[in-house]
């Protein structure tokens, strides 16, 4: 039994601390490329109490929050949480960001998400997880492919920023298609 | 212009009326089948108590963006059921619908086709939204049919989410947007 599952190959999930952390995850709120991608709501400038509040939220059995650190110099890069978990049914969403941006596109959160899959899999034996991602955000969807995500269908038109409408992608992996990425991976 | 919103032939649409209703509506929650075809949450009977609270918790949590009406026969008066729509994306025009009938004697008579058509009038020309969006479960087999009969479209298949009576089911989406529901008005005139 391998009990090291908050640590991977780069990362590792932490507590997010809402006394030391506050300050850089909501500094990453400046970057409205991030936010926009993340957040469904319109966006706002930083805002620290708010977002300290929000990290100030007693996890539950229904929202798993985790902060994304680097191995080799502990750094706070990102966020990944599973939200909505529903025990009785085994069913679960994700949600992954890569607040800073000198980690993005090198595999760092790919790394946090096979993570979370396990987490969800073998600490929480949940039966499936979800996530929604806007289509074009093309590196998060080929981040969430190589996971092994599968697309289950699309919203049309539900993204409306700057006068584009863009589909948001729905995807999902079963217990049974995470098993079978670990033995061939 | 339409000026008459919550009037239909056979039915109306009016606020929830904890007073009136919660009895009524706690008798529908402990029908197991009613619970199992609307609800994703275990099933469970609740108190006409627990009704309003319940109401008064939605409401809260939907934070003012709560259209939650009662189904109302015109004859009598009597609560047939619920349709509300809720978690509205004003920035992009999204918003999620649902609707039930609680008795199955009022169901398969038109009414909940007239409470459906009302209910699309009042997203696309009262709230001017873009686009809806319906979750339903792969063994509810009425609903789809009735989605897809007025032209929602099957947008998402969320496989094996729903685990029933020892078997996983899927659950989907269905979406219509405001275009379609136009072109659906100028065919029947």
């Amino acid at each position: 039994m391998d009990n090291q599952i908050f640590t991977g190959k780069l990362v590792r999930l932490a507590a997010q601390d809402p006394e030391k952390d506050a300050t850089t995850i909501a500094g990453w709120d400046k970057d409205t490329e991030y936010t926009r991608l993340l957040e469904v709501d319109p966006v706002t400038p930083p805002q620290l109490k708010n977002k300290r509040e929000r990290l100030e939220r007693m996890p539950n059995p229904h929202f798993y929050p985790f902060g994304v650190r680097t191995l080799t110099d502990d750094i706070l890069i990102g966020f990944c949480v599973l939200m909505r978990v529903n025990h009785v049914h085994g069913d679960a969403f994700v949600g992954i960001g890569m607040g800073d941006p000198a980690y993005r596109g090198k595999g760092y959160g790919t790394d946090a998400m096979n993570l979370i899959l396990r987490f969800a899999f073998q600490e929480l034996n949940l039966h499936r997880v979800s996530l929604d991602a806007v289509a074009t955000n093309a590196r998060a969807v080929r981040s969430y492919e190589k996971c092994g995500f599968v697309l289950e269908g699309q919203t049309r038109g539900t993204e409306f920023r700057s006068g584009i409408r863009d589909n948001i992608v729905s995807m999902g992996i079963t217990r049974r298609e995470w098993e079978g990425m670990k033995v061939e991976g | 212009m339409v000026l008459q919103l919550f009037e239909g032939e056979k039915i109306r649409l009016a606020a929830f009326d904890a007073d009136k209703d919660a009895e009524i509506f706690s008798k529908w929650t402990h029908d197991p089948e009613y619970l199992r075809l609307t609800e994703y949450e275990a099933a469970r009977p609740l108190a006409p108590f627990h009704i309003k609270k319940k109401f008064e918790e939605m409401e809260k949590d939907a934070h003012g963006d709560f259209y939650y009406f009662v189904i109302r026969a015109k004859e009598d008066d009597r609560a047939l059921g619920f349709a509300h729509i809720r978690w509205v994306e004003w920035n992009h025009g999204n918003a999620h619908f649902n609707m039930a009938l609680g008795s199955p004697d009022d169901r398969r008579k038109g009414l909940g086709s007239e409470a459906l058509q009302m209910m699309l009038r009042y997203a696309f020309e009262e709230l001017n939204l873009y686009r809806m969006t319906v979750h339903t479960f792969e063994y509810n087999d009425g609903a789809r049919k009735f989605l897809e009969k007025r032209g929602f479209q099957l947008e998402v298949r969320r496989r094996e989410a729903i685990y029933r009576d020892g078997r996983y089911w899927d659950a989907l989406s269905y979406g219509i947007l405001a275009e379609e529901w136009n072109n659906q008005v100028a065919r029947s005139k």
